[in-house]
């Protein structure tokens, strides 16, 4: 675990408002961890809000809604933020037609909501993890065994996002009804909220709930990710190829949750998120509510004016986001940042050979020896690699970080990941 | 904007850290106690010094001219050798040999192995050991401090080797370096000064000087006397180079262990070979062959100190 440089001062004051939106969107069908969805609408089919589009028949998916009204003009391959390029919907607006107004559900109804009906419901919503991981949400409501500790993940660990700080003090409430249907449906009664102790409005927001024990964390990098989130709160550790299941634990990260509020209590489905759009690139960095589908390049401009060219465009934090290659990509369902970088920021540093200064060993937070596998995947020796349980890197990026050699410690180690299961 | 888009793989940001930092910062440290050798021995430590430096850094630049790679003599390393190598010197030997010392250090300590992180042995103390081996009579002739016409004195381990016990010299002497030695190793509070910039900054842990420096003193403590549990463990620690040795040379990054585990191994397998060599050896000093034997020991010792992952036992 490390201490970052927050830069969370750009936005995390800032209140959402919602971007405006697009003349067009463009859905890819994969934006979740599974099997790629069909499309289940034609080219010249009008569309409602809301209205499913694409879906698979399998259990590991999530289908795809509409997060426009209008029509569908083309369905063709387009930029992906994670994949490169993938099959997307393309829908033109349409002003004309009626909108859907998600209004609020009978409470009464939603009281005797049973699991397999949460489930249904938040799987035909198209809700996947938020916090980044997009794995289908409806596969961890159906745990193996009974489950006791919900731990509601509410540590946004990447520096510059705050898009779940800025959630959880404007939809406390909101958030806080979605818990308690999870825990009552999965009939769970230990909550935890773990929260970092940069997010003192949450903090604040969160502890008028008797229901939830909230758990101040430290600001350490990556305190959000699951393992770390689990060790910090229980003291326990995920045994090697387990699931926090198997200590009868669930994670759900707090814009999750929102989602699934919004899908239970207003019928609606998964069409748009928080999104921080920030970066030293931006006079007016924001949080803004996003419509799936929307191109950057739309945000870009309602941020406007720019201070400087970008020289570098990420989608998700600096440690764990991906840099882009066109400003035509979409915001998808794992989109929770979007990071202008300047020419300087962007600045690829040279390598240098590694000193053995152990900074990552010290760094890793499972307790991994990067420079070791960076000097056996450089040498091509994939058992080494193994013995050096490389399989347990979860990408964080702490050890390109610290490395004062900048050495791409990272980049050898997902290399030698996939060698590993070959 | 759309063309010339930076592409990379993550993370996107790095620490503002480098080695030329963490190089620099190291002779900056170094700096309390080279001060306190000019003072105590006179100029002649800062022309040994900076004759020292001068030649590991002209080896490097050769070295780097010859191998046709990157010129590595901004990032301080060079610099760090040389001094430290210097800081292993009498103040009074000829001005050639800490050329010849440093020129050895580099190019057979360093080079030979493949520059700068390839090393297997600490070069400073290569280039010690083999002026040690080739000019004994310079390396063990000292002067005594604060003296103007350069008479020469034992160091307070050589005498005790020899069984005699030099009048006149408190632990406060030891401490502030009133007494014959190497330039660098004889002012224990200008070495803590700079070790202590080094702590507090993160370049070095504890785990090494802390075990190096324990295991001395209590190895020396119990069968450093005629009787067992009688030996003058403080003695031990402030005399000869075991505060420079542990704080600055026992923690080069590239010749030793990488996980804490593995660096208290180390420490404590220094400090029984100084101990070991100080009492019962050839030579009154110790420090620069136990550091040697366990810089070659240090692969093993990483072998066998792996951390525990997550998630297993």
């Amino acid at each position: 675990m490390v201490r970052l440089a927050e830069n969370k001062h750009f936005t995390e004051d800032v209140e959402s408002v919602k971007a405006p939106i697009p003349a067009r969107v463009y859905l890819p069908l994969i934006q979740h961890l599974g099997k790629i969805c069909n499309p289940i609408v034609k080219i010249g089919d009008v569309v409602t809000l809301g209205q499913k589009i694409a879906e698979i028949d399998a259990h590991v998916s999530s289908p795809i809604h509409a997060s426009i009204a209008g029509k569908v003009v083309a369905i063709q391959d387009w930029p992906h933020p994670v994949l490169g390029r993938a099959k997307a919907i393309v829908i033109e607006g349409d002003t004309e037609i009626n909108l859907p107004s998600f209004q609020l559900k009978n409470h009464q109804e939603i009281d005797l909501l049973s699991l397999e009906q949460l489930r249904k419901i938040v799987f035909a919503a198209g809700i996947v993890g938020l916090g980044g991981a997009s794995f289908p949400t409806h596969i961890k409501l159906n745990p193996p065994q009974p489950l006791n500790i919900l731990i509601i993940n509410g540590a946004e660990c990447e520096p510059y996002l705050t898009a779940d700080a800025r959630l959880m003090v404007e939809k406390t409430d909101q958030i806080a009804q979605g818990i308690l249907l999870v825990a009552r449906c999965l009939g769970v009664k230990d909550i935890y909220i773990g929260i970092e102790d940069n997010k003192p409005l949450a903090i604040e927001a969160f502890k008028k709930f008797p229901e939830f024990k909230v758990k101040v964390l430290k600001s350490d990098y990556p305190q959000g990710g699951e393992k770390q989130l689990i060790q910090n709160i229980l003291g326990k550790e995920i045994g090697r190829g387990k699931l926090p299941f198997d200590l009868g634990v669930l994670v759900q990260n707090v814009a999750t949750i929102y989602a699934i509020y919004e899908a239970v209590y207003r019928s609606k489905p998964l069409i748009e998120r928080l999104v921080t759009v920030t970066g030293s690139c931006l006079e007016h960095p924001k949080n803004l509510w996003v419509r799936l589908g929307t191109p950057i390049k739309n945000l870009i401009e309602f941020c406007a004016p720019l201070k400087e060219a970008p020289a570098k465009i990420i989608i998700g934090g600096p440690m764990m986001g991906i840099a882009q290659y066109t400003d035509e990509v979409p915001i998808i369902k794992s989109s929770g940042g979007l990071l202008l970088f300047n020419k300087k920021e962007a600045q690829l540093l040279e390598e240098d050979p590694c000193i053995r200064c152990a900074a990552c060993v010290r760094g890793c937070p499972v307790g991994l020896m990067p420079c070791q596998i960076n000097l056996a995947a450089e040498k091509s020796l994939w058992n080494l690699t193994k013995d050096y349980g490389a399989s347990d890197c979860i990408e964080c990026g702490i050890c390109n970080y610290v490395c004062p050699s900048n050495r791409r410690l990272l980049q050898t180690i997902k290399q030698a990941k996939l060698e590993g299961v070959k | 904007m759309k063309n010339n888009l930076l592409v990379s793989g993550s993370p996107h940001i790095h620490k503002p850290e480098s080695i030329a930092r963490i190089m620099w910062t190291v002779v900056l440290s170094l700096v309390p106690a080279g001060i306190a050798g000019v003072i105590i021995f006179g100029l002649s430590a800062l022309w040994v010094t900076l004759l020292a430096v001068l030649a590991a850094v002209s080896t490097e630049f050769v070295f780097g001219l010859l191998t046709k790679k990157k010129i590595t003599i901004l990032d301080g390393s060079a610099v760090i050798t040389g001094i430290l190598l210097a800081f292993n010197l009498p103040s009074n030997v000829p001005l050639w040999l800490p050329v010849v010392g440093a020129v050895f250090s580099i190019a057979i300590g360093k080079q030979v192995f493949g520059g700068l992180g390839q090393n297997i042995f600490n070069p400073a103390l290569v280039g010690r050991v083999f002026l040690m081996a080739s000019w004994p009579k310079y390396m063990t002739t000292f002067v005594k401090p604060f003296s103007i016409d350069a008479v020469t004195s034992a160091t307070p381990l050589a005498a005790l080797k020899e069984g005699k016990i030099i009048e006149h010299l408190s632990y406060l002497d030891l401490f502030l370096g009133k007494h014959g030695g190497c330039i660098g190793e004889v002012c224990i509070l200008a070495l803590l000064i700079g070790a202590a910039i080094l702590l507090i900054k993160g370049y070095i842990s504890w785990h090494i000087p802390v075990t190096y420096i324990f295991t001395t003193a209590l190895f020396t403590y119990i069968f450093g006397a005629k009787t067992l549990f009688a030996g003058d463990w403080l003695f031990h620690i402030l005399s000869g180079g075991l505060i420079l040795g542990a704080f600055f040379m026992a923690t080069d990054y590239v010749a030793t262990p990488l996980t804490a585990q593995g660096q208290l191994i180390f420490g404590v397998g220094c400090g029984l070979l100084t101990a070991i060599i100080r009492l019962w050896g050839g030579y009154p000093e110790g420090v620069a062959y136990a550091i040697l034997m366990m810089n070659g020991a240090t692969p093993f010792i990483d072998r066998y100190t792996k951390n525990r992952i997550y998630g297993t036992k």
